[in-house]
């Protein structure tokens, strides 16, 4: 373990993307105050012993409101990679498996056609049929994460391939399902760790945006974007309520960030080898 | 050694150490103009880093004592803008990797006047006449080989040819040459020596040759440096120090250099495997998917047999369709005619592979590093061919024979709770011939078993596949482009070009009274010791 | 290079008839029909059917696609119900708006990327090289709309430099509109920027370490004259690739930054017509946006083969 101090960005990024998962889980249980509950008497008040953060047009605690719209952003994101990888990943190493093939050439074509859809404008299709919701956000960032997932397994598959040890395993009779299991995924595994924390950021930057716009989550659950939304107008008279939404999404996005720029380093065999 | 005053170059006493490590220890050699220095050693002997020291081209964090004089010039006290005056000027140098080592976005005409631009004041279009010459003098003629190729657009051969040509633009008083052949198949490695051999003779100047082979060295050489781990064993004139090793190591280079393992086997004039009229097409899409199609005859026609016992080996440069012919002995891809047969048994069977015949052959491969899954530890990773067995071993029983394998490959039981990046280059061989022996098959095929291994340690694989093949009754196939150690270990010979075997015959029939041109080539082209001493 | 050319066009070409029939099933699965979604629940009868009518909903599946995919080719996207104007015309007026801004940014992002990765590279491990990492890592981090409020607080707010939103048209003069596009185009590059400039350094890295650099510093070139006229090149590669994938970030992300200005653009257009319910602007729009991607991802090609000659070969 002492290897996960080699890099300079891991221990930073751990503690950063821990206090925002702590945040999200605490506020299940606990929050300070209830974000449901509008108080008009409080309305716009700065920072405070009562308040940290202060509140925000309705009275309600903004450091409440982060605490919730952590669960939001995380929860979307935490999905939206997990799609990606769910789909992305069995592709990835089915098109390997069969290099040039049939197969190998229509999951590429179909990657290369989702990769022309930006998650936004798969956001506003969604919605433009089914209405705005948090699951539209679960749905678009998750579609377009599953070509980064496949392209990563197939690149990194495929050189793999190349490699004795899988025809070592063809010639103990081992068909290409199984390799791919056995040998190819295990090897991959640490650079779809890395990547899974990158993509975890941009869709957390990403669930932002389109709550920002409307297209992610719709009232009464608290979100960052939303929160940032309902600050604009209000923005030269209490700049507290655009302020700390803010700084949540750049923390918990740098959090991740460094955190998987720690795990490539440390989990990195090449760089490994060098240190030792 | 005391030349050093009319001597071209001249190494005294170089200790290198990297960030506090050292890397070499009182390392001293002397280069004469027009004579050649051979510089020998195995991996880790320190013998690239000193060729790299001369031209103070070293990774961070290194730092030299002693002294590097280059025609009375102290390199060690040039400042880097000096250095960058000599490198290319004065000092020449050619690399391992020809593949690599040129730029692929830049035409081999603009990268060779790149040498004549930077260090003299000359037009592009003269720099360009120039570097036409170059690379006439690395036998690059311009009706053949344009200045404006790019690198992708020629062969192994020809790109170290180019690199030779980046070299030699300039007429610089020393070449070095690290590795300069190794990645050649052997008849293109003999060119490229001889046009270094020329180079040197006409231009009076120095030339570094750094090999792991002694006889690619001993052809050439008039001095030699024998290197181990960062320090010089011996040294001296070529022909008085072959005659008269004195270190332990240098001679024990020299015996492993020219090993002949001990073989008792008894070949039984049964046929194992029959291979007849064997023909493999590939099927290459040139243009994508839809566009048209091209087809590549890899096996053209290839018949043999080898018989129960027997140790067979098939020679051939690279692209010879050797790697094609053993993926369909090994039933991994079905052949568009003719038929293999083990035991009697077909290899392939309704386009499946049968895996009655399969759990008879395995194979050993060349690469010590990329051979093993590195997330497994050594008992899983030799077990891997139990998958062929209807009923493989369990719990006591898969225990005892993973110890018997490691054990009968020199290795402990123990060793079967390791990861594999924690063994040697010659113990991961050792574990791959464990991995092949476990369900103790009739065949096992070599391909390019020693050939990445150091020659000490290729020595002491070879007794052991000679004594394996004795204990358990083994059948080789022995596949390798290195002719010498083909010699050492088989009874008969293929020789592969082109996708058909053009020669077939005892060994040393073969290799001594070589009847097609293309063998007469090849045994020619292969860098022998010089007689008598080994 | 032709029959590169001409691969790469079908392919292109393929890419377009397949992201259209995708947009097209897409917006076909509407619960009930097209007309009665655009028209709420309050229809009337009458109104639904003449919308029914106008929308060729009569037709076949394959009727309708192939009407409305022949009118994109001749440049026609039908009427938006709501504006009752040609959706092209409103398009173009948007896209005057869109694209500069998009082209903007990019142009930025470029600029600053090259020469901050190439200068990141070539002093690695330095103070420089960690500031220009620890700038980029704030930059990938930040979301582009919030930076984008807190610039319109600092300098259209505060310090009044800028108007905080809107657009004067280009009839105001081109540097008046380039201002005012200004905010918006540093908003939208600057995370750009900093990809950009991590992958221009990472891959210099990767380049630099490469045989033939050692080769070029052996020929007697310096570390500077090796990095200029061998690695540069190289390392472009994959930074093209960044750059073309960036282009569709670029248009995505200006639709949520013309929100935060109250900039006309496309971006504006899609949410009004979300709102209105106007399937036929949404459709038209998006389907713009994915063929501008795609046609830059064309564009990406070509200039691989233009950077590359083992592409360029015909073979």
């Amino acid at each position: 373990m002492s290897l996960l101090f080699h890099s300079r960005t891991l221990l930073p990024g751990a503690v950063l993307t821990l206090l925002f998962t702590a945040a999200a889980l605490i506020s299940l249980v606990w929050v300070p105050y209830d974000t449901t509950v509008v108080d008009i008497a409080n309305r716009m008040k700065p920072p405070s012993w009562l308040h940290p953060f202060g509140t925000d047009q309705f009275g309600r605690d903004i450091l409440s409101m982060i605490m919730v719209g952590a669960r939001t952003s995380i929860a979307v994101a935490l999905v939206a990679v997990g799609i990606g990888m769910a789909v992305g990943v069995p592709l990835g190493l089915a098109a390997a498996a069969r290099k040039g093939g049939l197969m190998d050439e229509i999951i590429m074509r179909a990657n290369d056609l989702v990769f022309a859809f930006p998650s936004l404008l798969i956001a506003v299709m969604i919605t433009a049929v089914f209405g705005a919701s948090a699951l539209n956000a679960i749905i678009a960032i998750g579609i377009f994460n599953i070509p980064v997932f496949a392209r990563l397994t197939r690149g990194a598959a495929l050189s793999l391939w190349n490699r004795e040890y899988i025809l070592a395993a063809r010639v103990a009779g081992k068909g290409s399902a199984r390799i791919s299991l056995e040998h190819i995924l295990p090897n991959v595994a640490n650079l779809l760790i890395v990547q899974g924390t990158i993509q975890f950021s941009l869709g957390i930057l990403a669930e932002a945006g389109l709550s920002y716009v409307g297209l992610g989550a719709q009232p009464p659950t608290a979100s960052w974007g939303r929160m940032l939304a309902d600050s604009q107008t209000m923005i030269s008279l209490a700049p507290h309520l655009a302020l700390f939404p803010g700084l949540a999404i750049l923390l918990t996005v740098l959090g991740l960030n460094l955190l998987g720029d720690g795990l490539r380093d440390s989990l990195d065999p090449k760089l490994r080898r060098a240190r030792t | 050694m005391s030349r050093s005053e009319t001597g071209l170059l001249s190494i005294q006493d170089l200790s290198l150490s990297i960030h506090g490590l050292p890397i070499l220890k009182n390392v001293s050699m002397d280069v004469a103009p027009g004579r050649i220095l051979g510089v020998i050693g195995e991996s880790g002997s320190g013998k690239s880093i000193t060729a790299f020291s001369v031209l103070q081209l070293l990774p961070g964090g290194a730092s030299c004592t002693g002294s590097i004089t280059l025609s009375g010039k102290d390199i060690l006290s040039l400042s880097e803008a000096e250095l960058c005056g000599l490198r290319g000027r004065d000092v020449g140098m050619v690399f391992q990797e020809p593949m690599t080592a040129l730029n692929p976005l830049k035409t081999i005409g603009d990268q060779v006047a790149e040498t004549i631009l930077i260090h003299e004041r000359v037009s592009k279009a003269e720099a360009m006449v120039r570097a036409a010459d170059a690379l006439r003098r690395a036998e690059l003629p311009q009706e053949r080989f344009p200045l404006s190729r790019y690198p992708h657009e020629l062969s192994g051969g020809q790109r170290q040819r180019v690199v030779i040509a980046m070299a030699i633009a300039l007429r610089p008083k020393l070449l070095i040459a690290d590795e300069p052949t190794t990645a050649l198949d052997v008849t293109t490695q003999a060119q490229i020596l001889d046009l270094l051999k020329r180079l040197v003779a006409e231009g009076g100047m120095g030339l570094v040759l750094i090999s792991h082979d002694l006889a690619v060295v001993a052809d050439l050489a008039d001095d030699l440096v024998i290197m181990r781990q960062g320090e010089v064993v011996e040294s001296g004139p070529a022909k008085a120090l072959f005659g008269n090793l004195q270190h332990p190591y240098s001679r024990a280079l020299l015996e492993a250099s020219a090993h002949v393992p001990e073989r008792r086997q008894e070949v039984l004039d049964l046929p194992l495997l029959q291979v007849r009229e064997v023909v493999r097409d590939y099927t290459g899409h040139t243009h994508g998917w839809w566009g048209k199609t091209t087809q590549f005859r890899a096996v053209d026609g290839v018949s043999f047999e080898i018989r129960k016992g027997e140790s067979l080996g098939l020679v051939g440069e690279s692209g010879c369709g050797k790697s094609t012919l053993t993926r369909a002995i090994l039933g991994l891809e079905e052949v568009q005619g003719g038929e293999i047969l083990f035991d009697g048994l077909p290899v392939f069977t309704h386009h499946h592979a049968n895996q009655i015949v399969r759990r008879r052959m395995q194979v050993v491969f060349q690469d010590p590093y990329g051979s093993f899954n590195p997330r497994w530890k050594v008992d899983r990773l030799i077990t891997e061919p139990f998958h062929l067995l209807a009923n493989p071993p369990k719990g006591a029983e898969r225990d005892r024979a993973i110890a018997e394998a490691l054990e009968s490959v020199g290795l402990s039981a123990a060793d079967a709770q390791k990861y594999i990046h924690e063994f040697s280059g010659g113990q991961r061989q050792r574990i791959a011939i464990a991995r092949a022996l476990i369900i103790k098959p009739d065949l096992i095929i070599l391909d390019e078993a020693v050939s990445a291994l150091d020659v000490s340690v290729r020595a002491q694989v070879l007794d052991l596949l000679a004594d394996l093949a004795g204990r358990f009754g083994l059948t080789y196939l022995f596949i390798s482009h290195d002719l010498s150690v083909v010699r050492s270990i088989t009874d008969r010979v293929l020789v592969m070009k082109s996708g058909k075997i053009v020669e077939e015959g005892p060994t040393n029939t073969v290799f001594d009274r070589p009847s097609h041109p293309y063998t007469q080539q090849l045994v020619a082209a292969a860098p022998v010791l010089p007689a008598g001493i080994a | 290079m032709l029959q590169y050319f001409l691969k790469r066009l079908l392919s292109l070409g393929l890419s377009l008839v397949a992201a259209s029939v995708v947009i097209f099933l897409a917006l076909e699965v509407v619960p009930g029909d097209p007309a009665s979604y655009m028209l709420g629940l309050n229809a009337q009868e009458d109104t639904l059917a003449a919308l029914r009518q106008e929308l060729g909903l009569g037709g076949s599946l394959f009727e309708r696609y192939a009407t409305w995919a022949g009118g994109l080719l001749v440049g026609d996207f039908g009427t938006s119900y709501t504006y009752r104007t040609p959706v092209a015309g409103m398009i173009a007026d948007r896209l005057w708006v869109s694209l500069p801004l998009a082209l903007y940014a990019l142009v930025l992002s470029t600029l600053i990327a090259f020469p901050a990765g190439i200068w990141a590279a070539s002093r690695r491990g330095s103070h420089a090289d960690g500031a220009v990492m620890g700038v980029t890592q704030l930059g990938i981090a930040i979301p582009n709309f919030w930076f984008a409020m807190l610039m319109v607080l600092v300098f259209a707010i505060n310090l009044r430099w800028f108007s905080a939103g809107g657009f004067p048209g280009w009839d105001a003069g081109f540097f008046v509109a380039l201002k005012a596009l200004t905010l918006p185009a540093i908003a939208l590059a600057l995370p750009q920027a900093s990809i950009l400039t991590r992958v221009m350094r990472s891959s210099l890295l990767d380049t630099l370490g490469e045989d033939f650099i050692r080769t070029a510093r052996a020929k007697g070139l310096s570390k500077g004259q090796a990095l200029w006229r061998h690695a540069v090149r190289n390392a472009l590669i994959p930074v093209l690739t960044i750059l073309g994938l960036q282009f569709s970030f670029l248009l995505a992300g200006a639709i949520i930054i013309e929100n935060v200005f109250f900039l006309p653009g496309l971006g504006r257009l899609v949410f009004q017509s979300i709102s209105a319910r106007d399937l036929i602007v949404v459709e038209s729009v998006v389907m713009l946006l994915v063929f501008a991607v795609i046609v830059v991802n064309f564009t990406v090609d070509m200039a691989y083969a233009w950077v590359d000659p083992r592409l360029r070969r015909r073979r």
